[in-house]
């Protein structure tokens, strides 16, 4: 069987920094069957970054919908969740 | 791997930048509505277009939600009325009803095609079509108007000319309590383009397949910000290079989103657009990124030379970008729809004479400008025929959206409100061309060697 390409998502939430952001966004991420492949953050100053990649494929709602649930967690934050295509266009040749 | 500076950059074009796709634009042929019978052709042509722009706007939607990235308009484009009108006979203002209504009925924000070329002569249907114009953007909201009077292969057609400048005046006329604006939907052409997805001159052309979608990219704001970054003693190449590199970038995502859209819809993909597309919002304005390069204000001396070069530098950047580029594809400069040129015109600081030398340099044309209420037709008529010229010599597509202020009186503005945006009454020159247009004929097509 011809193996399917993984489907990626990339989301990130920067906002002021405090305790428990990313405990919170993985568990959205779980509640609705994405997998956290990956992620990256920094703290500047006060300013929290957060950049997480995860598996799609078995993702039980829409890419928009995972956003508002993110929000309602972080709603002090800005998120976004995009499909990675976008990201892999724009940066690569 | 993605790296987070580029997720970042990406986030940041979008969300502070204004960063959008301005435009996903279906084209639809109409060639096999066409009808002996006009009401049977009107009947088959709202089918047509309910049946294949059904989804257009719910997939533009689920695709913005996907990448995160706003579709500002979702367009439809048409077959040249006046060719329907050809064969059918009877009044084409049916037509522009029709296509009115199904417009509406699948939620897209304009549709273009009321359109005629007649850059040689007139044929059936041609010359109904432009008489029913002023008419037909009255009694409608979402049809857009455009007329081919010109090509380089052709000349111009000086009759054609004379008869839009009596459209353009009259158009505004009887809209002239809505702020004029059946003169905002009408473009006259010179050497129009068969796959602009950009309103108001989008018509779908003879050569094109049955179904097909385009988009148009836009970001000036992103172009801006990218040069506003840089050291003042940069040199020009530099400058040029950024450009390239945020059109390539800008571009990449127009094709993965247009592609996209295609596939969903099942219609063959046409062209990405590759212009840099001004709207009245802070932040997304062409002259910006003139003044950003080095201008005082834009209309000053020197304009025409950083326009020239930013117009190049996006082709560059977005033909290595996509393998299919195509439609106008050049930077914009729409008086009315961009806060710096609006700024610039209030002040003084950019002329009408200023304008149609930039016009030479990038695409399209004089284009949003607001005109004196009580100019002569024979002015309007002189306005185009200049316009055209410099498309015929220069073998590339000009065009002319003027509206003239109808009981506005000097000093004051229009407000076509949303992406039209708002300018004021610009001044024209008084010296009477119109015994020359009055002679009416042809210019006859350039010759193309000995270029100088």
């Amino acid at each position: 069987m011809e193996k399917k390409p993984l489907s990626r998502a990339v989301v990130t939430v920067i906002g002021k920094d405090r305790v428990g952001i990313l405990a919170g966004v993985s568990a959205k991420c779980a509640q609705a069957g994405a997998n956290v492949i990956e992620v990256t953050q920094s703290v500047i100053e006060e300013f929290f970054c957060m950049v997480m990649i995860i598996d799609i494929d078995n993702l039980s709602c829409s890419l928009d919908g995972l956003q508002t649930c993110i929000k309602e967690e972080c709603n002090d934050m800005e998120v976004h969740v995009m499909h990675e295509n976008i990201f892999n266009s724009m940066h690569r040749i | 791997m993605l790296n987070m500076s580029d997720i970042m950059e990406t986030i940041t074009m979008i969300q502070e930048e204004n960063l959008d796709i301005r435009t996903i634009t279906m084209g639809i042929s109409l060639a096999d509505c066409a009808d002996s019978d006009i009401d049977r052709s009107c009947a088959k042509v709202y089918d047509k277009i309910c049946r294949k722009a059904e989804n257009l706007v719910s997939t533009g939607e689920a695709i913005e939600k996907k990448y995160g990235i706003p579709i500002v308009n979702k367009r439809i484009s048409v077959t040249p009325i006046a060719q329907l009108a050809g064969a059918s006979g009877g009044n084409p203002i049916n037509y522009a009803l029709t296509l009115d209504k199904a417009a509406d009925a699948v939620g897209v924000n304009f549709i273009g095609g009321y359109s005629a070329l007649v850059h040689k002569g007139f044929s059936a249907g041609d010359r109904v079509l432009i008489d029913s114009i002023p008419e037909a953007l009255a009694e409608t909201n979402l049809v857009c108007s455009s007329v081919n009077i010109g090509s380089t292969r052709a000349g111009i057609n000086m009759d054609a000319v004379r008869l839009m400048g009596h459209q353009i005046k009259k158009a505004a006329e009887l809209t002239r309590d809505n702020q004029c604006i059946g003169a905002a939907k009408l473009v006259v052409f010179c050497n129009a383009v068969e796959d602009n997805p950009f309103m108001a001159g989008a018509f779908h052309g003879a050569g094109e397949a049955d179904c097909v979608i385009s988009a148009g990219v836009s970001g000036p704001g992103v172009v801006r910000s990218v040069l506003a970054k840089m050291p003042d003693d940069a040199p020009l190449h530099e400058i040029a290079e950024a450009i390239k590199k945020t059109a390539f970038k800008i571009t990449r995502m127009g094709q993965l989103v247009g592609s996209e859209a295609a596939e969903k819809l099942g219609a063959e993909f046409g062209i990405i657009d590759l212009s840099l597309a001004p709207t009245p919002a802070i932040g997304d304005s062409v002259a910006h990124i003139l003044e950003e390069i080095g201008l005082e204000q834009c209309g000053a001396h020197g304009t025409t030379a950083a326009l020239a070069m930013l117009n190049d530098a996006v082709k560059k950047g977005g033909v290595m970008a996509s393998s299919s580029v195509g439609g106008l594809s050049g930077a914009f400069i729409p008086v009315s729809e961009d806060a710096g040129m609006i700024a610039a015109a209030r002040s003084g600081a950019l002329s009408i004479e200023k304008l149609e030398a930039m016009t030479a340099v990038c695409s399209v044309g004089l284009d949003m400008i607001v005109i004196p209420g009580d100019t002569d037709e024979a002015v309007i008529s002189a306005i185009i025929a200049d316009e055209a010229a410099i498309g015929m010599i220069n073998s590339k597509t000009t065009a002319v959206r003027v509206i003239p202020a109808i009981g506005v009186p000097e000093g004051e503005e229009l407000n076509f409100g949303g992406l039209l945006g708002y300018g004021p009454v610009m001044k024209l020159r008084k010296e009477s061309p119109a015994k020359m247009i009055e002679r009416g004929g042809r210019i006859p097509a350039p010759i193309q060697s000995l270029k100088n």
